[in-house]
């Protein structure tokens, strides 16, 4: 294996620079460093200009999430030698189809408002007081929505949805999949509020299906499963409705 | 300049400032809140705890004893007052919590389910899987979104506080985006932002780590309390410094040094019985655990690794389902960073920096003595935590306080009057600090890595587990130089657009005066209780040092050292045991006497 | 941008930077293997549906009396149809194979209290293929040697 590795990294400074380009570094290859080891290694010693987010670097964070070699993956968990075995160079750009601001550090708050959007909270009105103790859920009940509760918004799958590329108002893998996270909590009662929202064109009936979103998550969230058991749901609610009269309040 | 006014302000937007948040807008809906943190909430470290929070549930159990297991854990130095607010206040956060979503594990009737942690005689400790953190931290964050009069400064980093008129007007803070810097006013400002492990070399800490709000509070003239005691967590993985969380320990691992011999049993921790036993050996308190290391290395009885030497947890006994039920983040941490399958291998673990007792110096109510300054979380110290905090007592800490801190800011903002126009003038002085100062400087010789790998390679030496006289002065005077040449630093990056080595250069500067008294105060207290040991004063010393230290900035820029007492209520200072024969193993209910 | 994610609103100033919005080229598809499986997939769909549409030929065909039949027969027999019959037949098992793969994700089935892992729910459509398949297979047969 090779001493050392060069990482090709977009660079932008919207000060200087009209459009991102690349500058190459040449990096140690120790057993144990990640990609982000060596941008810090890179900030520390060469270049102190070269800007990133990163904070945990365990992989719970979801800061530091960036292309490499063209996959969307957190820089803490992706290992040097794995690209050093191939002999080749390690590129590195910020998450594909977000604004970039500076270097690899993309706009989030187009995020956030769709994160908002769905309504990610316990949507549970005149709740007992809490003397009378926690709401029962057996084991089996979280484990109902548990999977969707992991994800921890580091946008990977925002970057591999070619949905979101394309139609910037679709409101994306992990916001759906913490829409389902709350649908699917049986202490829950904002099902409907929710459907409301999200049965339209730039919600779930916005994904093809892809399946990007899930292979590239971190933490196995499977948005894609998440939003084909929303559509399903959604149909079925649809033809409900039908049935039984408005505001019956069906979860 | 452009300007806001608020009336609560959080520096910070973790567990703490999340909690103090919802408790203003609950308590007084018309009030505007801001939460300003340097990076996006989701972010803040909150969300790396692993183990669990503490809190009263189960019928066999009851606050009294954790109130002892907090005192006697944290060697008497906790505010008994505030332990007993405290505990009587963690079982209602955490169920609140549990009403806003956060899913607890649960037993199979459905009622929240409990575990063993280290240093607790009964099981109180509620957790989500081994993400305990995460899913607190996300439902809070989540919460808060439904609460207009909540206006989030995401990725704003905080400068300075603007003091006048002996009470605080609010913050200066740089909008990273933009490098646009700005003054924030507030009526009551809440610091939120955690602890300091990043003054170390090793720890399980995050990056944003740097006590920025301990600076923040230090160099506006408020006290820091009980500095010298950091905690390091026995279990953290070699070079990563990746916590393995004690609930490893709880659910029956075993600590092995090189001879596969389980040494905690060498150190007054009891003896080694098949099944985890409270309080007892591996489940013993984290300082004595972290202790005990330093003994095997110095016998020669550790492994030594490329990164430090190393002794080792052993879960193969546990099994692969219990792992995958209990502890699946920590099968996947180990086989991802340390290549160790925990089914099959022993995962290789040295103590490393991970919490800080001390900090900002509040009252029961997370006030400090600066007017309209409150403080809540790992940055401040009420102190609960005393020399030394077990685990799973930080998650419910940041909760309890948190919400305090909230309610008594929403009070004082309510009644104060809006802040008045001369901190306009300081705001315009800080934005020339930063812009000549650091921003625009040329000729600089020093790089930030350089003083900041000096100052963590001083504070491991002379700060670590065990300290002595000479290596604490040596420390000192090191850090003094390091100060110096701080002020010679030079930035590579002088654009405004998302300047992070700006903001490292800050956080050095917060982490050298946030050090600076770190060691002051360890080399004042010449006693060794808790997580503070001195090789030349090893005992306990109640009669001089039952004191908290507060350390404060001087007219000329050094740290003035002075003790207040401790306030006991019911449990006179006795000596800390652990490991006692009479301990009956986990799981069985306990009676309701205490050791 | 507005109060919708509870940030402050952004005013466009001296102090606000330039975003740099990377422009998704209409060939966004093409030079990575995830997206160009997705592509042919939906693309499949075309050739599902030539195929029906050379059933309903078929049919007319059949309907139009031996001689039409055999009429068709032939144009069946040409190196160009049979060439597309293939493309159709590789684009329809391309099709069913991802079908049965993908739909499993949307219906979690629980089994006492446990996830019924995704490739048993798939089997049986792969059983139900392979069944109707033989059926079909044996039907053809025995009525060719009538």
């Amino acid at each position: 294996m090779a001493n050392t590795i060069t990482l090709e990294i977009a660079r932008y400074s919207p000060e200087r620079d009209a459009a991102p380009h690349f500058q190459n570094f040449e990096v140690p290859v120790h057993k144990e460093w990640v990609v982000l080891d060596a941008l810090n290694h890179i900030k520390d010693q060469e270049d102190g200009s070269l800007t990133y987010r990163w904070s945990c670097r365990m992989g719970i964070c979801g800061s530091c999430g960036m292309m490499v070699n063209g996959e969307p993956k957190l820089t803490c968990a992706t290992f040097l030698t794995d690209y050093a075995k191939q002999g080749g160079k390690i590129r590195v750009e910020p998450l594909r189809y977000f604004p970039v601001v500076r270097d690899l550090v993309t706009e989030l708050t187009d995020f956030l408002a769709k994160l908002k959007k769905v309504k990610p909270w316990l949507v549970h009105p005149n709740q007992p007081p809490l003397s009378e103790g926690e709401f029962l859920q057996t084991p089996e009940q979280v484990d109902r929505y548990k999977q969707f509760s992991m994800c921890i918004n580091c946008t990977l799958c925002y970057a591999a949805c070619p949905v979101v590329g394309l139609d910037p108002i679709f409101v994306g893998p992990a916001a759906l999949a913490l829409a389902q996270r709350y649908n699917k909590d049986s202490r829950d009662q904002g099902s409907d509020e929710r459907i409301a929202v999200l049965a339209h064109p730039d919600g779930i009936w916005g994904c093809t299906f892809v399946g990007e979103c899930t292979r590239v998550c971190p933490k196995h969230v499977d948005p894609a499963g998440a939003i084909q058991q929303y559509k399903i749901t959604a149909v079925l609610e649809w033809l409900k409705s039908f049935v039984t009269p408005k505001g019956a309040g069906v979860k | 300049m452009d300007t806001s006014l608020h009336d609560v302000l959080l520096v910070g937007g973790g567990g703490a400032g999340l909690r103090a948040a919802i408790a203003v807008a609950e308590i007084n809906p018309k009030l505007r809140i801001a939460v300003v943190s340097k990076v996006y909430p989701m972010r803040s470290h909150t969300v790396s705890a692993e183990g669990g929070a503490a809190g009263v549930a189960k019928p066999d159990d009851a606050l009294d004893e954790h109130a002892y297991d907090t005192i006697s854990g944290g060697d008497w130095l906790s505010d008994q007052d505030a332990v007993e607010a405290f505990v009587k206040e963690a079982p209602q956060e955490l169920l609140q919590l549990e009403r806003w979503g956060c899913p607890w594990n649960r037993e199979p009737d459905g009622h929240i389910a409990v575990r063993a942690f280290g240093g607790m005689k009964k099981m109180r400790t509620w957790f989500a899987a081994d993400k305990t953190g995460f899913h607190m931290l996300h439902t809070l964050f989540q919460t808060t979104l439904q609460f207009d009069p909540i206006t989030r400064y995401d990725e704003w980093f905080v400068t300075r506080l603007l003091v006048d008129d002996g009470r605080v007007q609010g913050v200066v803070a740089i909008e990273l985006m933009s490098g646009r810097i700005q003054a924030i006013f507030a009526k009551a400002v809440i610091i939120c932002t955690g602890g300091c492990g990043r003054i170390f070399p090793f720890t399980t800490n995050a990056a944003i780590k740097n006590g920025d709000g301990m600076a923040l509070a230090y160099r506006a003239g408020a006290p820091l309390k009980d500095m010298e005691f950091i905690q390091y967590h026995p279990t953290g993985l070699p070079f990563t410094g990746i916590l393995i969380t004690e609930a490893a320990r709880a659910e029956g691992g075993y600590l092995v040094n090189k001879d596969g011999y389980r040494y905690l049993q060498d150190y007054n921790l009891g003896t080694p019985e098949a099944k985890p036993v409270l309080r007892s050996m591996e489940l013993g308190p984290r300082d004595r655990l972290s202790q005990a290391f330093v003994h095997e290395d110095h016998k020669g009885r550790t492994t030594p690794t490329p990164y430090g030497s190393v002794v080792h947890l052993d879960l193969r006994h546990l099994g692969e389902k219990l792992i995958n039920a209990k502890l699946p983040f920590v099968r996947e941490l180990c086989l991802k960073y340390q290549n160790v399958d925990p089914v099959k291998e022993m995962i290789p673990v040295r103590p490393v920096v991970h919490y800080m007792m001390g900090g900002v110096s509040t009252d029961i109510d997370g006030a400090t003595p600066l007017e309209g300054l409150f403080a809540a979380g790992e940055a401040a110290c009420v102190s609960i935590n005393g020399a030394n905090r077990l685990g799973s007592n930080s998650l419910p800490e940041c909760l309890v306080f948190g919400a305090r801190a909230g309610r008594a800011a929403a009070a004082y903002a309510s009644e104060c009057p809006a802040p008045n126009g001369a901190a306009h003038a300081m705001a315009s002085d800080e934005r020339h600090r930063l812009e000549a100062g650091l921003l625009h400087k040329s000729g600089g010789r020093e790089r930030i890595a350089t003083i900041r790998t000096e100052m963590q390679s001083t504070m491991e030496r002379s700060a670590g587990i065990y300290r002595e006289q000479k290596l604490l002065k040596e420390g000192a005077a090191k850090l003094r130089e390091l100060q110096e040449r701080f002020r010679d630093v030079q930035l590579d990056d002088h654009s405004r657009t998302f300047n992070t080595e700006l903001e490292s250069a800050l956080e050095l500067g917060f982490m050298l005066d946030v050090a600076e008294t770190m060691m002051q105060c360890a080399l004042h207290r010449t006693e060794s209780r808790g997580a503070h040991q001195r090789t030349d004063y090893p005992a306990r010393d109640d009669a001089k040092f039952l004191a908290h230290s507060l350390v404060v900035r001087s007219p000329d820029g050094t740290p003035r050292v002075e003790y207040h007492p401790v306030t006991i209520t019911r449990w006179p200072p006795a000596e800390r045991v652990y490991g006692q024969k009479t301990s009956k193993p986990a799981g069985e209910s306990q009676t309701a006497s205490s050791n | 941008m507005t109060t919708e994610s509870n940030t402050r609103p952004v005013h466009y100033s001296e102090f606000h930077p330039r975003w740099y919005r990377r422009p998704v080229s209409v060939y966004w598809w093409i030079g990575q293997r995830q997206y160009l499986k997705f592509i042919l997939r939906e693309l499949s769909s075309v050739f599902v549906a030539t195929f029906v549409v050379e059933t309903l030929f078929q049919l007319n065909a059949l309907k139009g009396g031996p001689q039409a039949y055999a009429e068709f027969q032939k144009t069946l027999a040409s190196p160009l149809i049979i060439a597309l019959n293939l493309l159709c037949l590789l684009f329809v098992l391309f099709h069913t194979i991802t079908w049965f793969n993908l739909a499993p994700s949307a219906m979690p089935i629980r089994l006492g209290g446990q996830r019924v892992p995704t490739f048993l729910v798939a089997a049986p459509s792969y059983v139900m293929w392979a069944v109707i398949s033989a059926a079909v297979y044996w039907f053809v047969i025995s009525w060719s040697q009538t």
